[in-house]
């Protein structure tokens, strides 16, 4: 965005459609090939592609803000195992092979296995969320993903009276994904939910954004998103989905304990200790915004959380 | 000196600024472009004031004495580069909260390293001039060994800024860490020894060859 422009002379939402709609066709283009058949199972690109972006519904649960140019949301990524910049992943993660994929499904619960990609999507009927995510760093975006309620996945596999929290794990092959070589954080990359927020009808296994699959560096074939927490819950390229009794240590909480909590809820008040969390960029404004508790989600969300210090909870 | 050899690290100095103003009015800088110019001015400000403590090593080892009419030059665009990085952060990143950007000092640490880093960069370049240099005698001397405590609070300040990735930090460090050794006395007497026998010692076999 040229700093000269200012939000008020340009709404976001006048340019967005225009050039989404090239990006759209750029995208599906270049990549649907490779992925349709990934996202979408048996069926065949050309019909991944009619499909994805004719037959979606647009869930209630969306945000009608403008949506953040396709170029910057499949450009400006955090995902460290391709690389800590920000523009890594985008020219590193064409090493990913997507297909064959599999999730194995441990712990307490009655269906554990390794299921095939195609296995794990069949029964799912795909839906546009259009959520806002915002990063610890202080930069936001909204993203309009592709997917279904992770609580649809979970039932499916019967987890027991023992499943307390859901502990999701990245793929790890330093083959495939270079910024593993280097122990930046302790590989694979681990997140976790409470069962009740993993359960809450917001949290979202995303296979696609924009219309189409997701590109590899927004984190292929299959992830999570939970709006209401800061970026790096919301794991990528997921290989392993185990059911706990014990609250799980993330990647991040084993990184640094005293920067990163396991709840790590959108919070304007709880200052990250080394900087602010009260304002953030939304990628393509020009003046900052303030942050909103959990990302403007309270309404649905702060019930999970009564009671709770979150300063403590961070 | 050459001639040409200032006017030349003059217009180099000069470079960084001019593609970051061209990238910015051009959208080049990517998705979050004031991220990218405070990281961009962050960086050339220390690269600026590392190079700045290259010059009295490189004159002892290779006996020129134009890198010492440099340094001022270097000094005052590191200066120059950390004005555009401290005005990014108190416009663009903070938009002139003065109560924000004051819990910032106080309260992050890289935030206030950075500060102190720029406060003491403040008086040497306020007495980078010759008469400044002459109405502080040996007190300028004494002053401008802050030269060497800003560019270790600069790399302090990116370490402690870096989320998990400190490898580019520690290049910085390192690098900062070596200009120190080739100050310390027991290296600059071989260091400086060793370069220069060795040049003369190239003359010799060059003039060897020659007819
Ligand atoms: C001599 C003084 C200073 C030096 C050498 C310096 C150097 C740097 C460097 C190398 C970076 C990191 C660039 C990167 O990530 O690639 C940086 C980032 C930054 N600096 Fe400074 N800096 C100085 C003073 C300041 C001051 C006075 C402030 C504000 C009060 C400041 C605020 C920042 C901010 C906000 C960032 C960006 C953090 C981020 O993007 O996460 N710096 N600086």
């Amino acid at each position: 965005m040229p700093l000269i422009r200012t939000t008020s002379d340009i709404q976001p939402s006048e340019i967005t459609p225009e050039s989404v709609y090239r990006e759209r066709r750029r995208f599906m283009q270049a990549g649907l090939a490779l992925s349709g058949a990934a996202l979408l199972g048996g069926m065949s690109s050309a019909q991944a592609s009619t499909v994805t972006l004719k037959g979606l519904t647009r869930s209630p649960l969306s945000t009608d803000e403008a949506q953040t140019e396709y170029k910057d949301v499949t450009g400006y990524n955090n995902f460290y195992e391709f690389g800590t910049g920000k523009e890594d992943p985008a020219a590193n993660a064409h090493t990913l092979r997507t297909s064959p994929w599999s999730v194995t499904i441990e712990g307490e619960c009655a269906k554990p296995g390794t299921y095939t990609l195609e296995d794990i999507l069949k029964p799912h009927a795909f839906e546009e969320r259009i959520y806002r995510l915002r990063c610890v760093e202080g930069w936001s975006m909204v993203i309009p993903w592709i997917g279904f309620p992770l609580a649809d996945l979970i039932k499916r596999f019967e987890p027991t009276g023992n499943a307390r929290f859901v502990e999701f794990e990245t793929l790890h092959d330093p083959e495939q994904m270079s910024g593993q070589r280097w122990p930046v954080l302790q590989w694979p990359y681990v997140e976790g939910l409470r069962m009740d927020e993993a359960m809450h009808p917001l949290t979202l296994m995303a296979v696609g954004l924009y219309g189409a699959a997701l590109p590899k560096q927004n984190g292929a074939p299959i992830r999570l998103v939970v709006p209401w927490k800061y970026g790096f819950k919301s794991i990528k390229s997921i290989v392993k989905i185990r059911f706990v009794e014990q609250q799980p240590v993330s990647a991040w909480m084993r990184a640094t304990p005293e920067e990163y909590g396991f709840y790590s809820n959108v919070n304007p008040e709880v200052a990250h200790p080394r900087w602010s969390q009260s304002t953030e960029r939304r990628i393509g404004d020009f003046l900052k915004r303030k942050t909103l508790m959990f990302n403007g989600y309270a309404d649905q969300v702060a019930s999970l959380y009564t009671g709770m210090d979150l300063r403590k909870n961070y | 000196m050459k001639l040409w050899i200032k006017p030349t690290v003059f217009v180099l100095c000069l470079v960084p600024s001019a593609w970051l103003v061209f990238a910015l009015l051009t959208d080049r800088l990517g998705a979050n472009p004031i991220e990218a110019l405070t990281r961009e001015t962050g960086e050339w400000t220390l690269r600026l004031l590392l190079l700045t403590l290259c010059m009295t090593p490189l004159r002892k080892a290779a006996g020129w004495g134009w890198p010492i009419r440099l340094r001022r030059m270097l000094g005052l665009f590191a200066f120059f580069y950390v004005c555009i990085h401290l005005s990014t952060y108190l416009w663009l990143d903070q938009f002139f909260d003065w109560g924000e950007i004051g819990r910032d000092i106080l309260k992050r640490p890289f935030i206030t390293v950075g500060m102190l880093a720029f406060v003491l960069l403040v008086p040497l370049a306020v007495t980078s001039t010759n008469a400044m240099m002459r109405r502080l005698g040996r007190n300028w001397t004494r002053l401008h060994r802050l030269a060497y405590v800003v560019p270790a609070l600069g790399v302090l300040h990116f370490w402690w800024l870096v989320k998990a990735d400190v490898r580019e930090p520690l290049v910085y460090a390192l690098l900062f860490v070596l200009l120190m050794l080739l100050r310390w006395k027991p290296v600059t007497l071989r260091f400086g020894r060793g370069l220069r026998s060795d040049r003369v010692s190239d003359r010799g076999q060059i003039s060897n060859l020659s007819p």
